[in-house]
């Protein structure tokens, strides 16, 4: 596990988060990791744990706020919601996402070459 | 600003890290069971529900880790785990550890003690409010000394009036001498005690408030007032137990009823700023209109400049005022003699000026011992961390990055130098509290020494930099390591890596060179002292003594003062007689001033018919007795003083030998023979009746000066110091001489009786002190360096066990294996002493103005040191060579 994956990791899962919780309101991490699995059609197979990290570095940046509530079946859970200064964020994210994703596919698009086995660059 | 937030954010979870980690679990533990909820409905039994939940969400305890990280301090964390690491490998290893410490602790203590006198004496200001607007006002300086630094009070009120630059000026009566004062309590005998006069807005001046009571108005020092005292704070509490009602007591001083007005606090110690080395009692206004008015140059200057005035705008301001400053305003052609004479100067670099060059040596030489323990402390470490490279090597395939690794040798070499800090400051402590009671060294602000907070910042401040300095080298070495073959590596036995040798050698050449250095300086230092105590004085101080003698010569009524001097000589040969029978004293004399002490001069007689040249030097007048010059062990050609020369006899004078010869060459004497010429001094003539030896009066290093003396029975005295040349040993006569002066005079106080002696040593105790600093550092260097010599080499024997063990088998000697040790550490110790002697004779140039009679580049010094060096080098090599030719082959092969 080389830095650089995971801070591409963590940057994905940072901005899942957020958008989860710009769509749904206030969500608990169970329900964020379900969510994020069900949306995804199960493609990300996510280890549920890792949301807690992400949770914690986007609250410490204000980006969402929690608080203790109590679940639909009853159950005391801390329950999460994105703040005005994250939605500003989750903006740029999504923005900077989609012309990363433009360029990636462009790039990807342009290659005829079949023969990747060469080129290490 | 967010960035900040996050930080805090950051602190209090490290803080809080109990609550948070609970509200962690508990949100862990609602999501397993919303899972297994979920799953359950699915269908699940509840076993397999929990397990597709624990499986969803990942390890717990690693979704812990992260989100601890992504929380909190981590950097905290691992300092924390390094810290108890550390302290747990050091415990393991005591050995190590208290050498180590004590290196340091000796390293760091002497720099934080060198570093108190330093901020005391040359970075602190002044101990009085705004101190840097205060200015000593003086003429350049010349050979008379203090005598030739001081005004009239004409002078004095002129140069006030006139100069725009200051908000007031004030100054000192300098010519008090010590115990000048005798304090009559009922019954018992007087006590002696010094005071100052002080012009009465001296205290304003220099922003002193009282501890209690008031300070001087300028009414105490109008001349027929009452007369009043300020005591300093360490009399009040020695003479008067600290009396908290003391204010408004009077007492007999001098036969004149004396009120207390106030009680100095003890950040004021008068003879710690102004005269090193003395104690100072008390102070007394000075009446300046009285008497003094025609006592001549009595007065020194201290100026406090008005705000944003400059010191250049000062010295033009002084320089124009004083032409219109006259010595006695009664005499108009002693106006403007003052020309070019009064140049204000910072009173901080008046005081401690001069020792700015030997402070920045102390500083260097310390800071080298500093160097020296590092390197030294380097040396260890790398021992230490060749015989953990298994250890590291281990860390480092477990996963440990070079950082972490690094990281964790840092953490030693700052627990290390935390540890050593702690101590030093311990040691430093004491060796400034021991220092600032020194009472009898000549070094101002002296007392004022103590361990502050700039101390303590500087102690902090070395320590880090000690740790990275010794904890580098190994760190990295041990980081940048090779893995596999520090695993593989069986570790004893056989030579290890010339590279990791190679940089052991460095470090102990290094060390060398250093010891060498602040060995040639303390040698150079050495020296120059010894040179000082062969300087001939003009007077032999052993086996002679002086005593502070009181007399009454008061005649009523007595206008001319002539009765008075007849008075005063009557006693004198009443006492010289009775103290001359006394056993075992071989000659006596009393002298109103002794060398090395107080002085004055009386302006320049010169010979008749020859007009005086401008700004001409004056010599320094002693009033003297016959035999005071035999008791001093001065010699005269011609003849001493008698007592036949008296009022009606011709006016006659000795000169010392270089006033002689300055007056021959101006008058141009047959033979350059001053005895028997005449001197004019205002309308008197002066018969110069014999030729003395030049003395020292005002500094033992240095050209001696102009002496006159003058009989006392032909001028006016200043006070009687009776001088006294015994065969026994002086202090055995104390009480005798005192028992004849009791019965001569009741009223004599119990003054000290101070061997000549003393008085050298008092003017020789800054160049003493300074000396003996550098050759204890120099000391302690030559140790370290031994210590470090012997480290590496015992060292490197240890691992060559088994070389030595083969080539022993294969039939080398042991005397050729111990020469062969001996060499390598030769070797290195004479690379050392060259690389030092070079180094040396670089820095030999800083303490060059430091040196007396001794060149810098001294062939001696340089050769001893060296050859002190090489033996200690030899010495320390000597015990591991033994060991290496001890060694058994057998035991040595089988060994590993």
């Amino acid at each position: 596990m080389t830095p650089q994956k995971l801070d591409l990791l963590q940057g994905t899962l940072d901005l899942m988060v957020l958008n989860t919780l710009a769509a749904m309101g206030s969500l608990h991490g169970y329900g964020i990791a379900r969510r994020i699995e069900q949306v995804s059609g199960d493609e990300v197979l996510l280890n549920q744990g890792t949301i807690y990290a992400s949770l914690v570095r986007l609250e410490q940046r204000s980006w969402i706020a929690s608080s203790w509530g109590v679940s639909g079946n009853n159950r005391k859970a801390r329950f999460y919601a994105i703040t005005r200064s994250g939605r500003r964020r989750l903006a740029a994210d999504a923005r900077h996402w989609e012309r990363l994703t433009g360029v990636m596919d462009r790039v990807l698009g342009m290659s005829n070459d079949p023969d990747e086995e060469g080129n290490p660059a | 600003m967010s960035w900040r937030r996050r930080a805090f954010g950051r602190l209090r979870a490290f803080f809080s890290k109990r609550a948070l980690d609970s509200a962690l679990e508990a949100e862990i533990s609602a999501h397993l069971d919303m899972a297994i909820d979920e799953n359950m409905e699915r269908g699940m039994s509840y076993a397999e529900a929990r397990r597709q939940a624990m499986l969803r969400f990942g390890g717990v305890q690693l979704a812990r880790e992260q989100q601890r990280e992504a929380r909190g301090l981590m950097n905290l964390d691992i300092l924390l785990q390094d810290l108890k690491y550390t302290v747990r490998t050091l415990g393991r290893d005591p050995g190590f550890t208290s050498v180590a410490v004590l290196i340091l602790a000796l390293a760091i203590g002497a720099n934080i003690a060198v570093f108190s006198v330093v901020n005391t004496l040359m970075l602190r200001p002044l101990p009085f409010p705004n101190a840097q607007q205060l200015l000593w006002i003086a003429p350049p300086p010349t050979k008379c000394g203090l005598s030739c630094a001081t005004y009239s009070t004409d002078a004095y009120d002129e140069f006030r009036v006139q100069s725009r630059s200051y908000q007031d000026v004030t100054g000192y009566f300098a010519f008090s001498s010590p115990g000048n004062l005798s304090l009559n309590l009922s019954g018992g005998a007087p006590i002696s005690a010094t005071s100052i006069d002080v012009i009465a807005n001296f205290f304003n001046v220099l922003g002193v408030q009282p501890a209690m009571g008031r300070l001087f108005t300028a009414d105490d020092a109008r001349h027929g007032a009452a007369p009043v005292i300020v005591l300093t704070n360490a009399w009040w509490r020695r003479q008067f137990n600290a009396d908290p009602k003391i204010v408004g007591k009077t007492f007999d001083i001098g036969g004149q009823q004396t009120t207390v007005i106030g009680v100095l606090p003890a950040s004021f110690d008068f003879g710690a700023v102004f005269a090193p080395g003395t104690k100072v009692d008390a102070i007394t206004p000075l009446d300046l209109y009285g008497p003094p008015r025609d006592w001549g140059n009595i007065i020194t200057f201290i100026g406090r400049l008005k705000p944003g005035i400059s010191l250049s705008q000062a010295r033009q301001d002084a320089a124009r005022v004083a032409p219109s400053m006259c010595w006695n305003n009664k005499q108009p052609q002693s106006c403007g003699s003052y020309k070019d004479q009064v140049v204000p100067v910072p009173l901080k670099d008046y005081i401690s000026g001069r020792l700015r060059r030997s402070l920045v040596v102390l500083w260097s030489a310390v800071g080298m011992i500093l160097l020296i323990a590092c390197v030294n402390l380097s040396n260890l470490l790398l021992a230490r961390a060749a015989a953990r490279s298994k250890e590291f090597a281990m860390r480092g395939a477990l996963g440990a990055s070079r950082s972490r690794i690094v990281r964790q040798l840092l953490t030693e070499s700052l627990i290390l130098s935390g540890a050593g800090a702690l101590l030093g400051l311990g040691l430093a402590f004491i060796l400034v509290t021991w220092l600032a009671h020194q009472g009898a060294i000549a070094l101002p602000l002296l007392s004022t020494l103590h361990i502050d907070g700039a101390a303590l910042a500087w102690t902090l401040l070395i320590a880090i930099t000690a740790a990275v300095l010794f904890g580098l080298v190994p760190g990295l070495r041990m980081a940048g390591g090779n893995l596999q073959e520090s695993l593989k590596d069986s570790g004893l036995g056989s030579g290890q890596g010339r590279k990791h040798e190679s940089i052991r050698s460095i470090l102990v050449v290094s060390e060398v060179a250093l010891a060498c250095v602040l060995l040639v300086g303390a040698g150079l230092l050495l020296r120059s002292f010894l040179h000082v105590l062969d300087v001939d004085l003009g007077f032999q101080p052993d086996r002679a003594a002086a005593i502070k003698v009181d007399y009454n010569d008061n005649v009523p009524g007595d206008k001319t003062g002539v009765l008075t001097t007849q008075k005063r000589t009557v006693i004198f040969q009443q006492i010289l007689a009775h103290v001359s029978a006394i056993p075992g004293v071989e000659a006596a004399g009393i002298s109103d001033y002794l060398p090395l002490g107080q002085n004055r001069a009386w302006g320049t007689p010169f010979p008749k018919g020859i007009k005086p040249p401008d700004n001409a030097s004056s010599p320094l007048v002693y009033v003297i007795t016959p035999g005071y010059l035999r008791a001093m062990g001065t010699r005269i050609r011609g003849r001493d003083f008698t007592w036949d020369d008296g009022a009606r006899s011709d006016s006659v004078v000795l000169i010392s030998a270089s006033f002689a010869r300055y007056l021959a060459s101006l008058a141009n004497w047959p033979d350059g023979n001053a005895i028997g010429q005449v001197l004019a001094s205002g309308k008197q003539d002066l018969h110069i009746i014999g030729i003395v030896d030049d003395v020292h009066e005002e500094a033992v290093e240095g050209e001696a000066g102009w002496q006159i003396y003058y009989p006392q029975s032909q001028a006016d005295s200043a006070g009687a110091q009776l001088v006294l040349r015994t065969t026994l040993p002086p202090a055995t006569m104390a009480s005798s001489v005192m028992r004849v002066l009791r019965e001569l005079n009741p009223k004599q106080t119990a003054a000290e009786f101070r061997p000549i002696q003393t008085l050298v040593d008092h003017a020789n105790s800054p160049r003493r002190f300074f000396m003996l600093l550098v050759a204890a550092f120099a000391t302690l260097g030559l140790l370290l360096a031994a210590l470090g010599i012997y480290g590496v080499i015992s060292y490197s024997v240890t691992r060559q066990t088994q070389e030595i063990g083969i080539r022993m088998a294969l039939g080398a000697s042991a005397s050729r294996v111990e020469r062969q040790v001996l060499t390598g550490t030769l070797r290195l110790a004479v690379i050392g002493i060259a690389v030092g002697a070079v180094a040396s004779l670089a820095t030999a140039k800083l303490i060059a103005s430091l040196l007396f009679a001794t060149s810098p580049w001294d062939l001696a010094t340089y050769v001893g040191m060296a050859l002190a060096l090489l033996v200690v080098a030899a010495v320390s090599g000597y015990l591991p060579a033994r060991r290496a030719a001890r060694i058994d082959p057998m035991v040595a092969l089988r060994a590993n």
